[in-house]
């Protein structure tokens, strides 16, 4: 074989190796964490192995469409996954434990489905007991009916409460205890030894629901209402969020197609802005559909996403759309 | 003008190793376009695959090689490459007496272009899929290799490029309005050439790949510039020249599948147009989902316009006037008249979405698989339509040209004293139709 041709054979396969080699090379080397709409698979992979004190690096990219990805019951700011960009984010794990991450935008119907884990592996250094919900502990059913059988005939209002607060042995009422464990109707019955008319007893309501909460839980109930729950139930709370249509039209079918998913009931999302369940129902009773999800309808848990505190000033929003509170 | 007349040009051209180089430069992109399809991003917008192919190579493609250079791109294409290196046993050596593979003719039956015009049919059909997916577009250019490869070794010559290639049979088809033709100098020293080395290759080179006698070529069609004449003929016969535009297209075409190709590409322009560029959701939608109902009635729509309405309207437009010739005749010559309008068609539409989409490039060159590299440091390089202002009045433009450029043909290859009113009238309301879907 002449010189020239040996060296063009040479160049020729040296940069057809070189074409399919390199790339594949740092392909494998840039493990990415794909994003796609729940629908099409989710998070892939959607589990991650960490250590506790080790800083995990993780590159994210999304194959559809805007995604965002925060890790649950963790103080961080969830960050965009852009379609084609990679978005590189570090955490560390100070406990070990399963940790779930998950899709904070609302980027298609099944939306809140785009959920992973990572399980953080490392020796508990001081391990805490497991505190028990407290509709565990009052023993609450919170699929049982609840509805409230006596309504207010326009909202109570949190700042009349007040005014009439002095006239009443209120403070008896005002303990969280006593607070999270009632729901507001039991409270209206429990004030019916006292001279007050019905619109004001609800008032007096409004009020206590009022002074168990304070503004910044009430801004911080609102900004993960925003978030996390208006998609289905609407910013205004009244069950007819953007993707409530969009869900009733794909009927059970669509929730029925995801992997490992149970049977499914279609339910359209609670309004919480009717007064007859809302005022039926104590703030545990929340607690509990919140933390445990609506099994088997559209209703996802949020025990994993969620801080104990978290969801506590997520329940003091929602019965904001039942009480007039003060601005 | 004979442009092999300039010295520094001439000598690149006989010379092996400037092309080459190109070759495998070309290679290496192709082979990296069909890797970053497989494995990149699956989204568009941010792979090589779809931008590189789609967006800047389409844009040089159709913009500025096809018009100014004809088959200027076959001429540096590096999918024949592996199988004709296979078939000749050699990159550089000269060729061998004896066929190293089975070394065929193609069946007489399809020596012609109706297989490239059905590839490319089928791929136009897919073609919202293909454009705007990575892994699709990746495994159509392997599988283009690959069948470039297979054909190399059962067939003679670049079969694949001559009867397969679905984007060589346009490529031929417009080749013919480019002001540069590879042309014999002098008839008479061809037909005493002995051997003719020119089609049957020699020590010095190999006998012509496309399968075309060079001593008998009379339009572009299909010379695919492989430059393999010029090294091969011993009497300096062979010159590229720079030429009038559209000097191919005086002479009627007198072939049944050239005269379809330019109905298909004429049409799939019109249809292109309103499907990418349109604000029909639904007819995207149809033209997306491969294999649905609506997409069935999209394609039967579509190969309806192109087989059926629009030779039908054109086959009317000229029965309005009296003629001697046959009728099939005249519609294979007339539709000729196509052709630099279909061009101008083509580079209309393509100025829009090219326009619209070549911020993009910046991104892909930085980041080609989507996995956060940022090489040039453009990876964050935003999206932003170029050149707005001018899109409107280019477009209008182009489309002027070419409604003038196809009556002028319409003119030329018209048998004397007919009229091509009918043909204008029909290329005038075809252009309207652009101009709306356009604009």
């Amino acid at each position: 074989m002449k010189r020239p041709e040996l060296i063009s054979r040479i160049l020729i396969v040296t940069g057809i190796l070189l074409a399919i080699g390199a790339p594949l090379l740092l392909w494998a080397r840039t493990p990415l964490i794909h994003a796609r709409m729940a629908e099409n698979g989710g998070w892939n992979p959607d589990v991650i192995q960490a250590e506790a004190g080790k800083s995990l690096h993780l590159k994210l990219t999304s194959d559809d469409v805007v995604h965002g990805f925060a890790v649950g019951q963790m103080d961080m700011q969830s960050v965009d996954v852009i379609p084609g960009k990679v978005t590189d984010i570090t955490l560390t794990f100070d406990k070990p434990g399963i940790y779930t991450f998950f899709c904070t935008r609302w980027c298609g119907l099944n939306h809140w489905r785009m959920r992973g884990t990572i399980e953080v592996s490392g020796s508990p250094l001081d391990p805490e007991p497991a505190s028990v919900p407290l509709y565990v502990s009052l023993d609450l059913d919170i699929d049982a009916p609840h509805d409230s059988s006596i309504i207010p005939n326009q909202k109570p209002s949190a700042v009349s409460g007040q005014q009439l607060a002095t006239q009443l042995p209120i403070t008896s009422y005002q303990s969280p205890d006593y607070y999270r464990s009632h729901s507001p109707y039991q409270v209206f019955t429990d004030l019916s030894d006292t001279s007050l008319t019905e619109s004001q007893k609800w008032d007096a309501v409004a009020y206590l629901w009022q002074s168990n909460t304070t503004p910044e839980s009430l801004a911080n109930g609102k900004e993960l209402y925003a978030q996390n729950c208006a998609a289905c139930h609407s910013e205004n709370g009244a069950g007819d969020g953007v993707f409530a249509d969009d869900l009733a039209e794909a009927g059970e079918a669509s929730m029925q197609t995801m992997e490992g998913a149970m049977d499914m009931v279609m339910q359209s999302p609670v309004d919480f802005t009717d007064p007859r369940r809302m005022l039926g129902a104590s703030p545990a009773l929340l607690q509990g559909k919140i933390l445990r999800g609506g099994m088997g309808t559209g209703m996802p848990m949020w025990g994993v996403i969620f801080t104990e505190e978290q969801i506590w000033d997520l329940i003091a929003y929602i019965y904001s759309f039942q009480f007039e509170y003060e601005k | 003008m004979e442009l092999t007349r300039l010295p520094f040009l001439k000598s690149a051209l006989k010379n092996r190793y400037p092309q080459l180089a190109v070759f495998i430069v070309m290679l290496v992109g192709y082979i990296f376009a069909i890797l970053a399809g497989l494995i990149g991003t699956p989204v568009g917008s941010h792979n090589f695959s779809i931008v590189f192919v789609w967006i800047a190579w389409w844009a040089i493609l159709i913009l500025v090689a096809v018009p100014f250079f004809g088959r200027g791109w076959c001429a540096v294409c590096p999918i024949p490459l592996p199988g004709e290196w296979l078939q000749r046993g050699a990159v550089l050596s000269p060729p061998d007496k004896r066929p190293k593979w089975l070394n065929l003719r193609v069946p007489k039956m399809f020596r012609n272009i109706w297989l490239q015009n059905i590839f490319f049919l089928m791929l136009a059909l897919f073609s919202s899929v293909l454009l705007t997916t990575p892994n699709v577009t990746g495994i159509v250019l392997a599988a283009m290799l690959f069948a470039a490869i297979g054909l190399s070794i059962i067939f003679e010559r670049r079969a694949f490029c001559r009867y397969l290639c679905p984007v060589g049979g346009f490529i031929g088809l417009y080749s013919q309005t480019a002001p540069i033709e590879l042309r014999i100098k002098d008839k008479q020293v061809c037909v005493t050439c002995e051997g003719k080395p020119c089609y049957n290759g020699s020590q010095v080179g190999y006998g012509c790949s496309w399968d075309v006698f060079p001593g008998g070529m009379t339009k572009n069609t299909y010379c695919g510039l492989c430059m393999e004449c010029i090294r091969t003929c011993p009497h300096d016969n062979i010159a590229v020249n720079l030429r009038p535009f559209s000097a191919d297209v005086a002479k009627p075409t007198a072939r049944l599948d050239e005269a379809f190709k330019a109905f298909i590409m004429f049409g799939a322009a019109m249809i292109y147009a309103g499907v990418l560029l349109g604000p029909w959701g639904t007819l995207k939608d149809a033209a997306y989902n491969v294999g649905t109902g609506a997409w069935f009635i999209y394609a039967a729509v579509f190969l309806a316009i192109i087989f059926i309405v629009l030779p039908g309207l054109f086959t009317l437009a000229i029965m309005t006037t009296k003629s001697k010739q046959a009728l099939k005749q005249r519609f294979m010559s007339l539709s000729t008249a196509l052709i630099p309008l279909g061009l101008m068609f083509w580079v209309a539409f393509s100025l829009s979405f090219v326009l619209t989409n070549a911020s993009y490039i910046l991104a892909a060159l930085s980041d080609p698989l989507g996995l956060g590299w940022n090489l040039f440091g453009t990876a964050n390089a935003a999206w932003r339509p170029m050149l707005t202002t001018i899109l409107a009045p280019a477009q209008t433009l182009a489309l002027v040209v070419g409604l003038f450029w196809s009556a002028r043909t319409a003119q030329k290859v018209n048998e004397a004293g007919t009229s091509t009113i009918p043909v204008f009238v029909y290329c005038f309301v075809a252009t309207s139709i652009m101009l709306w879907l356009l604009l």
